[in-house]
Formats: structure tokens, C-alpha cells, sequence
């Protein structure tokens, strides 16, 4: 068993990457000069980023998995209108525990 | 300068309290992807960014794919782009320094409460610095703790763990959510990541799905006009 402590190389390199490309852009806003702001459609790009990139992260998860994988993301997408987010991932994971029992999965 | 330091602390605890089951949950999942404890709480205090890092989890392999985490990274927190540039404008009162140092805490909470700050007086580098600091310190120690739980933990899948990603993602795009833009995104990204995920595997899906995803939403923007 590796212990606690140990940093593994090429862990170590790719959490340093992520955090120099999360440095860069939080740094970069300091260094823009905007002649006008964005026009509604690039405002639209630029909000559509967050969602856009978490949902492209777990489309496989939601769609190319199977039924109760598909399912449970519908039912989570329900609650997620209702509960907080903590409760949101509670029930995700319960609904996909029972479908994966049901179903077979 | 010790008022500033209190404000500080008491406008984030709300964001700090919601935070630390999220970054328990990231601390337990990490060590269940293979993260020793050590490398988990590094990549909370290095990164500090919490959408990209579960991200990362969900494309977490031996050996790490430095590149595609990388492009991942950037993408959800191209953000931040945005709002530093928004939140320039009111740091009068820092020095150089200060900035450069000050926007590595910048995330979405303590950023907004900031910006409201700004709003009503002048932001001073007391406040700014003791909230992002503890906002920091809060993410990281919930996560080590997370870590050293979630040794425990067993096979993630047995309890659903391996299904939180999408839950969380799901609930976090909730929080996103601007009506039929953002619906057109979800459709729009879920597809193209889904087809992209099948034809080319990962990690292609991601800027697939991304692309497609933006794409549709600038498009549906410039029809919607009117």
C-alpha cells in the first residue's frame, strides 16, 4: 500500500499544470482593456462556458452508460430544481444505487 | 483594519459552510480515483478552483493526462477572466503586489461577495485578503479530511460515489441556469460529448461537448434577437 504522504511525479506535474492554468486565469482579468463591452452574442458564448464544459465532463455518465445511469440523471435533474446542491448529489446517488439494482447494471 | 478582517470573515462564512461537504466529497473521491491523501489536499490548496478539480477527477487515469486536464481547467475557468477583469476596476488600494497575489484566492463566492462590497464602499485589501483566505483554508482542510475519510470508503460504485460527478454537475448547472439558453447548451454540449465519447473516446468528449455547447448558445442568442 502507497501511505499518505507519497507524491507521485507525474501527479504532482499534472497538479501543477491545473494550477498554473487556474493561476493564468485569474491573473489575466487584471491585464484586460476592453474598447466595448462584449455583444450579446459573444456575452451568450462566454455564459454558456460553466454549463456547457460540466455537462460535456459527464454526458458520457448521463447517456453512454446505460438505463439507470440515463435515468437517475432525469430524476437528479428534477431535484436539482427543488433541493440544495449537497442533497442534490445525496439523492443522485441513492436513485442510481436503487435503478442499478433494478435494473441490473 | 481588524473591523475589515471581521466583515470579512462573517460575508463568507455562509459560502464556507456550504462548501465543506462539497470538499468532502471531493477529498473522498479523490483518494477513490487513486489520489494519495498528500496529492489530494496539494491539488485543493494549488488549484483552488472547485469545478475544474472534479472535473479532473472525472478524467483522473494513471498516468494523469497532463494535457487534456489542462484544456479542461481552462475551459471551466475561463470565467475568471471575466471576473477579475470586472473586479479590476476596484482595487484602487492595492499594491501591484497585492493584485497579483490577492486574484490566486478569486473564486466564485468570495469574488461576488467583493464585487457587492465594492459596491457599497471602498474594497481594502484587509477585507479582501482575510475572506479569501479563509475561504481558501476552508476548502483545503475539509478536503484533506475528505481524503483521510474516504480511505475508508471502500468501492465508491457500491454507494453510487461514482455517480456524485454527474449529480453534482447537474446541480451546479442548475445553479446556472438562464432559461432556454441555457437549455439549448445542456442539449447541445450533452449530444455532441455523448457522440464524440463514443466515436473517439475520451478525452475528446470534453471539447466536443464544450464547443458544441457554446456554439449553439451564440447562435441561439444572435436568432433570439428580437
Amino acid at each position: 500500500m502507497t501511505g499518505a504522504f507519497t507524491v507521485e511525479p507525474s501527479t504532482l506535474i499534472a497538479i501543477v499544470a491545473m494550477a498554473l492554468t487556474t493561476y493564468a486565469t485569474r491573473v489575466a482579468g487584471l491585464f484586460v482593456h476592453w474598447r466595448h463591452a462584449p455583444g450579446p452574442a459573444a456575452r451568450a458564448a462566454l455564459d454558456a462556458i460553466p454549463p456547457a464544459v460540466l455537462i460535456a465532463v459527464v454526458a458520457p455518465m448521463m447517456l453512454a452508460t446505460g438505463w439507470p445511469e440515463t435515468i437517475a440523471t432525469a430524476l437528479t435533474a428534477l431535484a436539482a430544481t427543488r433541493l440544495s446542491l449537497v442533497a442534490t448529489v445525496a439523492f443522485g446517488a441513492a436513485c442510481v444505487v436503487a435503478l442499478r439494482l433494478a435494473l441490473g447494471g | 483594519m481588524r473591523k475589515d478582517v471581521a466583515d470579512g470573515v462573517r460575508d463568507i462564512l455562509p459560502a464556507m459552510i456550504a462548501g465543506a461537504p462539497i470538499a468532502l466529497l471531493y477529498g473522498a473521491l479523490a483518494v477513490g480515483k487513486g489520489m494519495t491523501p498528500v496529492e489530494t489536499s496539494l491539488s485543493s490548496l494549488l488549484i483552488f478552483a472547485g469545478g475544474a478539480q472534479f472535473a479532473a477527477l472525472e478524467l483522473w487515469r494513471s498516468p494523469p493526462p497532463v494535457l487534456a486536464l489542462a484544456f479542461s481547467t481552462l475551459l471551466i475557468n475561463a470565467r475568471h477572466i471575466l471576473m477579475g477583469a470586472s473586479l479590476k476596476p476596484k482595487l484602487g488600494q492595492f499594491s501591484p503586489l497585492q493584485r497579483m497575489f490577492g486574484v490566486f484566492f478569486m473564486a466564485d463566492e468570495n469574488w461576488a461577495m467583493s464585487e457587492r462590497r465594492a459596491a457599497a464602499r471602498a474594497l481594502t485589501p484587509v477585507y479582501y485578503l482575510a475572506m479569501g483566505v479563509v475561504f481558501w483554508a476552508n476548502w483545503g482542510l475539509w478536503t484533506t479530511l475528505g481524503a483521510i475519510g474516504g480511505a475508508f470508503l471502500g468501492d465508491p460504485r457500491r454507494i453510487g460515489a461514482d455517480f456524485a460527478f454527474t449529480a453534482l454537475f447537474v446541480g451546479l448547472v442548475a445553479g446556472f441556469w438562464k432559461g432556454r439558453s441555457t437549455a439549448v447548451t445542456v442539449a447541445a454540449s450533452a449530444i455532441a460529448s455523448a457522440a464524440a465519447y463514443r466515436a473517439f473516446g475520451p478525452p475528446w468528449h470534453v471539447a466536443a461537448g464544450a464547443l458544441c455547447g457554446v456554439g449553439a448558445a451564440s447562435l441561439y442568442a444572435m436568432r433570439g434577437k428580437g
